[in-house]
């Protein structure tokens, strides 16, 4: 398997801070690498420097063999790398319908001239929105929260429309950030067979997450961060019986 | 319910139409031309309307536009004597054009700054005005001459109306289409925006722009029927104007800039007309007092609290419907 997403050298600087350090890791088309690493080992920083939040001090990214470095990401997203946050982000005030609709903007062209003018395209780009919005919808189990503003519905749901909106504009890459934080331990199993189906479309994941026991049956290798440094890699058992990663994580090998 | 609901939208919306039609023969002649002012600052709260209630960024810099559409016309019929019909046109998108070259640079800054940032031109656009004679006409400014076919008030009065109904079937077309959601996204969560694959500067300075052109023609109608223009027309003060008719009619919806601009418009003319004495100056202590009451009391402004309240009606008629049947 060719490696779809590549890190090289990744180095991210805060002050006198080093919140990335020198990370270099690889990504299978088609599988999920897990993330996993103590509070404050620059997770989430990583996934700010891959989705072009804000740019490395230092290294290479490259997706599909193109150097995607320093893209601000808006072009990240359309060349195919989606993205949740840490701290579900959604656009709360507006219906959970056009949350969808709104990921799919990117890849629709219609403009101010098609809007004004009806034109055929921006009907064409219409009805292929809202079937995309159907099948999303579906994809997800929120079809019973559809018109409801997306700030309102429970906790469980937002991660999961969270990966709906990244799912809208069919990326090759999902980056998910914690998709069970904050999220009772019951309802975890919704979001992780969710990600399950989303591997199983060929998307391939990148996942952040604490949760161990989580990681062992989903991810296909993992990566652990300590202090921006690249600890340990490989597969789940592996890493966790890893004698580094248990002192790290000051975490028994639960599995 | 759906079906029925559209129905009573439509004929509610028949009927408003009918009655604007038919006030030029039921009102005076000062209260029609009031009318017709009123409803090309309608225009203008409109165009703000696209730029801060939808897209998120608060410009300060509307009165500025409005004061360029206003003299951008003005110059080109007087001085110029160019026909009425390219003149219009023309005045907007030189209007749209200078909102191009603002945006570019403006629209790189956020919140807070975008507003300052805006409102700083405003102000350098008032003293240009105010000191290039030689642009403004000074103290006396300009006429503006009016074509034939507008010379009666009744025909200023359905003209501005025309106008007013384009812009409102402009605006609708474009909220509620790909373009409109793209720029509430970038109201609602402009970091997610860009993340989902949005150009969120592009979008924001295309918003910037149609706003413009909008209020560009705002400002050539205000001139048209005042047949004349001073260079207080670019005032500041015309920003926060507009940001008020917006923000008590209620923002980010289309009726809320008709209400809030036509009643505000008409309660301060009447005002005046009463004779309330120094109402110039008591009427920005008015204009506080009523934005004070209305984010109080409808935070959503009139137009939002109204539909509120009617929700508020139906759910309790609902209730009793519901508690007949179980009782
Ligand atoms: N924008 C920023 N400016 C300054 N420091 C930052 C910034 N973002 C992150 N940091 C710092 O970088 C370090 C790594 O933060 P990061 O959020 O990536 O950690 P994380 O592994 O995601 O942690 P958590 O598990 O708590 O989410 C922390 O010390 C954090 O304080
Ligand atoms: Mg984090």
């Amino acid at each position: 398997m060719t490696a779809l997403l590549k890190v090289q050298g990744l180095t991210r600087l805060f002050g006198g801070l080093v919140a990335v350090n020198k990370v270099d890791f690889e990504v299978p088309e088609g599988s999920i690498l897990g993330i996993i690493g103590p509070n404050g080992a620059g997770k989430s920083t990583l996934f700010n420097l891959i989705g072009g939040t804000i740019p490395p001090s230092e290294g290479k990214i490259f997706f599909a063999g193109r150097d995607i470095t320093g893209w601000r990401p808006y072009r990240v997203a359309r060349e195919g790398i989606a993205r949740t946050f840490q701290t579900t982000a959604l656009f709360e005030e507006l219906p959970v319908y056009v949350n969808l609709v709104i990921g799919r903007r990117m890849r629709t062209r219609s403009g101010l001239g098609d809007v004004l003018s009806r034109t055929p395209r921006m009907r064409r780009e219409r009805d292929e929105t809202t079937a995309k919005v159907m099948e999303v919808l579906e994809f997800t189990g929120l079809g019973r929260y559809a018109g409801e503003p997306a700030g309102s519905i429970p906790q469980e749901a937002q991660k999961r429309l969270a990966i709906g909106v990244a799912l809208m504009g069919e990326p090759r890459l999902l980056l998910l950030d914690e998709p069970t934080g904050g999220v009772g331990m019951g309802e975890t199993d919704e979001i992780i067979d969710l990600i399950g189906r989303v591997r199983e479309r060929g998307i391939t994941v990148c996942v952040i997450e604490h949760k161990m026991r989580m990681m062992m049956s989903l991810a296909d290798r993992m990566v652990v961060l300590n202090f921006g440094v690249k600890i340990a890699e490989g597969e789940p058992r592996k890493v966790c019986e890893d004698p580094a990663v248990i002192e790290a994580y000051l975490g028994e090998c639960i599995a | 319910m759906g079906k029925s609901g559209r129905y009573v939208k439509a004929s509610a919306l028949l009927i408003l139409l009918g009655i604007a039609a038919a006030l030029p023969w039921l009102l005076g002649k000062y209260q029609v031309r009031i009318l017709t002012l009123a409803m090309a600052w309608t225009i203008a709260t409109l165009s703000l309307n696209l730029i801060l209630g939808y897209t998120g960024q608060a410009s300060l810099a509307h009165g500025a536009f409005l004061g360029i559409g206003a003299y951008a016309f003005g110059i080109m019929v007087q001085r110029v004597g160019l026909n009425f019909w390219i003149s219009l046109p023309l005045a907007c998108v030189v209007t749209a054009l200078l909102g191009l070259l603002v945006g570019l640079p403006s629209l790189r800054t956020k919140g807070p700054y975008f507003a300052i940032v805006t409102l700083c031109f405003n102000v350098i656009i008032l003293k240009v005005f105010e000191n290039w004679n030689w642009l403004s006409g000074g103290i006396q400014g300009q006429v503006v001459p009016r074509p034939a076919f507008l010379t009666q008030r009744w025909a200023r009065y359905y003209f501005v109306l025309a106008f007013l109904l384009l812009t409102l079937v402009a605006m609708r077309l474009i909220v509620k289409s790909l373009l409109g959601v793209t720029l509430m996204s970038i109201r609602s969560n402009e970091d997610l925006a860009e993340a989902v694959g949005i150009n969120s500067f592009r979008n924001k300075l295309l918003a910037f722009v149609i706003s413009c052109f909008v209020v560009g023609l705002a400002g050539a109608l205000l001139a048209l029927e005042n047949g004349q223009l001073d260079f207080t027309i670019t005032n500041y003060l015309y920003s926060f104007y507009l940001l008020i008719y917006l923000l008590i009619g209620g923002v980010a919806t289309l009726s809320g800039p008709v209400v809030g601009t036509i009643g505000l418009y008409f309660l301060l003319d009447y005002m005046k007309n009463i004779g309330i004495k120094g109402v110039e100056e008591f009427r920005y202590f008015l204009f506080g007092l009523i934005l004070l009451l209305v984010i109080i009391f409808f935070p959503m402004g009139i137009t939002g609290g109204v539909k509120r309240a009617w929700e508020w009606a139906r759910g309790r008629f609902r209730k009793g419907e519901a508690g007949e049947v179980a009782g």
